[in-house]
């Protein structure tokens, strides 16, 4: 069968493996064989058949070597406005001499921390490519903010991917925040040519007490570009996580966030664009589990989709029993310009306890006509009315970026789409 | 400007205007009354250029052209305007940007240059003052939360921007209390001229005290089935709609 086929290449490619961090490779490694690839049976992938997809795509199992990156292409691929640290990475490899020194933070390989607790935030046993990804990892970056610093400037990731024989590139971080610390995080990465390759990465977010983290993200490879990311952050007490992921290219694209709201007055942010042309697929799925009373979790995510794309969000709210006084919104809206495009949205509301205030809405529609109509009718040009509704569509998620070199840099990119392709 | 001959049009089979024709000269006003449901916003949404609308029969001239032919917002930049009933409101969309997308688009078109920053707001100041309205609504998303008086001032703002040959004004008045209907009306008056025409779409007769037309028509379903002067919209209050629905079904069982 195919698909045991695919897993026994895994298998190789978990041969590979360093001898570091023996116990948690292992134990990723049984879970993964005891998971496998998931394929269209799989519920937690039902809509996005990513082992029939590495199977047409990712010709070799390998791990992806790192390939020169030059300084230039540094300069060139930083976005205008930005000032803030850089961490740069090729294939998924820290590349030290192109990065900043950060002033404050502590930056290291993980192969350099071997007590790091790896797996013990985004667990193997929860999806099957955390658990090839904790069993096969080369190397990856620990980045630790101290005890009430407050790091100003955000730092970007910047990763350059490019895979010639289709391969498997896995960044790993581990990123800690102490006490109060406060830090923000861009994380971008840049296609350089249009092969296949398949990026499976995991982050594990490990915030102090009253810790302010924000991580944002920006998908826009190239449309053969296959990648499954899983970052998943426990939030203590007092402490606030906000995610602002926008997506606006890929092949196939899918986005694990969990966010554990482990300490009373924890809040968890989920907000997302996805904004897709061609045949991208992105499916994102998140997961906030509220544990303790008096926390709250706010989910946005908003769906643009023309040709044959194809959206998949699910936002799973799980409410322990304890976790009374809970405050939990989330939405979904999406708007499909094409009779091809697809979006399959589904909220996932499991709800232990009794005092809980939980909201939870999805829409899927076409553009406005009658607000389409009012623009046209003060002599707008009907393209141009469309990009203002979309834009305007989109922009309660992007003032959500407090980033504000990045907001516009986001901004303008998806000012160009919808002016330009819809 | 404006010749309507013979418009028929439906909207998913149901014909709604049943065969209407007007003439509309520059300088002249002329008012559209009748009761709810006759037709007269199907009949300013068909000149806007609705697409829900389908026009069966009849053809529509404006300024010599041939006004079915085009687009909404060719309509808009040839110098149709329409207040709307019912404004939108558009979350998201800020008022300024808005109108400067479509102030310079229209600029445009007509062979004008686009007003910059400074030139718009400069525009802008002196057209705010001629309907009264707060800077700060014009800071917010495009209707967004304006009450039922802002929300028609907005359109007569828009219009004292956009600088129309033809306004079409659809029951600005309903809602309006007296201070709100004369701020309304006075920019209406102060925006006439002998080479711009307006059209009143009402069903009160209280506005034409205010904005004084030349002309009276009565819609009744789908058709104009009765003109005169400003005497006929105060007949029309006095004695109300009934006796033109006895007429018309009168003369329609002989
Ligand atoms: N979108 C629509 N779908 C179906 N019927 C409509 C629609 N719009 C208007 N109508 C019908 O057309 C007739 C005329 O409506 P309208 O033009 O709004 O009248 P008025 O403005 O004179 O009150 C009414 O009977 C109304 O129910
Ligand atoms: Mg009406």
């Amino acid at each position: 069968m195919s698909t045991l086929t695919k897993q026994d290449t895994f298998i190789g490619l978990l041969d590979t493996a360093p001898n570091n961090f023996s116990a948690a490779r292992t134990l990723a490694k049984e879970s993964y064989l005891s998971q496998g690839i998931p394929v269209a049976k799989a519920e937690e992938y039902k809509f996005s058949n990513i082992g029939k997809k590495l199977e047409q795509n990712i010709s070799n199992v390998a791990p992806a070597q790192p390939f020169e990156v030059t300084s230039e292409m540094v300069h060139s691929s930083i976005f205008a406005g930005y000032e803030g640290d850089l961490l740069v990475f090729s294939n998924g490899k820290f590349l030290p001499q192109l990065s900043s020194k950060i002033e404050g933070v502590e930056v290291s390989l993980i192969s350099e921390k071997n007590d790091l607790a790896i797996g013990s935030i985004a667990k193997p046993e929860k999806d099957a490519f955390a658990a090839i990804n904790q069993a096969s990892f080369e190397d990856g970056l620990f980045i630790s903010v101290p005890k009430k610093a407050q790091i100003e400037r955000p730092i970007l990731l910047l990763s350059f991917n490019q895979a010639n024989g289709g391969q498997v590139i896995q960044p790993r971080f581990w990123i800690e925040a102490g006490d109060f610390a406060e830090v923000t995080f861009i994380d971008q990465s840049i296609s350089l040519g249009d092969n296949s390759y398949f990026v499976n990465k995991v982050i594990e977010l490990k915030g102090g007490v009253n810790t302010h983290l924000k991580y944002y993200r920006l998908q826009n490879e190239s449309k053969s570009a296959i990648e499954v990311s899983n970052i998943e952050t426990d939030v203590q007490k007092d402490a606030r996580f906000t995610s602002v992921n926008i997506s606006l290219s890929g092949d196939l694209v899918r986005n694990n966030l969990s966010l554990n709201l482990l300490g009373s007055n924890s809040e968890g942010n989920m907000y997302g664009i996805y904004l897709l042309n061609g045949k991208s697929h992105v499916d994102n799925h998140t997961n906030v589990d509220h544990t303790i009373p008096h926390a709250e979790s706010n989910e946005l995510y908003k769906g643009i989709l023309a040709d044959q794309s194809r959206g998949v969000f699910n936002g799973k709210i799980f409410v322990r029993q304890d976790a009374q006084k809970t405050n939990a919104f989330q939405q979904n809206n999406n708007i499909l310009l094409s009779e091809d495009a697809i979006i399959n949205t589904k909220p996932q509301l499991e709800i232990w306890a009794d005092d809980v205030k939980c909201s939870h809405g999805c829409t899927v529609g076409q553009l406005d006509e009658e607000a389409l109509f009012y623009l046209q009718a003060r002599g707008i040009d009907k393209t141009q009315a469309k990009g203002l509704l979309l834009y305007a569509f989109a922009g309660e998620v992007l003032e959500k970026i407090e980033e504000e070199s990045f907001r516009v840099y986001c901004d303008t990119l998806i000012q160009e789409r919808l002016g330009s392709k819809f | 400007m404006l010749s309507i001959k013979n418009l028929h049009a439906s909207i998913e089979g149901t014909e709604i205007l049943r065969g209407i024709n007007l003439e509309v000269k520059a300088g002249e006003v002329h008012a559209i009354m009748g009761p709810n449901g006759s037709g007269k916003s199907t009949l300013a949404s068909v000149l806007a250029g609705r697409e829900e609308y389908e026009v069966t029969d009849g053809e529509v001239i404006f300024k010599g052209k041939n006004l079915l032919d085009l687009a909404p917002e060719v309509r808009a930049r040839e110098g149709v305007f329409l207040a709307f009933q019912y404004p939108v409101e558009i979350p998201g969309v800020s008022s300024t940007n808005f109108l400067r997308t479509a102030v310079n688009q229209v600029r445009e078109y007509r062979g004008l240059e686009a007003l910059d920053a400074v030139k718009f707001l400069t525009l802008m100041k002196e057209k705010m003052k001629l309907v009264e309205i707060d800077q700060k609504l014009l800071s917010r998303s495009l209707n967004e939360g304006f009450s039922g008086g802002e929300k028609k001032r907005n359109e007569i703002f828009q219009m004292a921007m956009l600088d129309p040959t033809l306004s079409i004004l659809d029951e600005t008045d309903s809602g309006l209390d007296i201070d709100a209907l004369r701020i309304v009306s006075n920019g209406v008056n102060q925006l006439k001229s002998d080479k711009n025409a307006t059209i009143v779409v009402t069903h009160y007769q209280r506005l034409l005290d205010y904005i004084v037309p030349d002309y009276v028509h009565v819609l009744f379903k789908g058709r104009i089935v009765k003109s005169g002067t400003k005497d006929l919209a105060l007949e029309l209050e006095e004695k109300g709609y009934d006796w033109i629905k006895e007429e018309v079904d009168s003369a329609a069982t002989v």
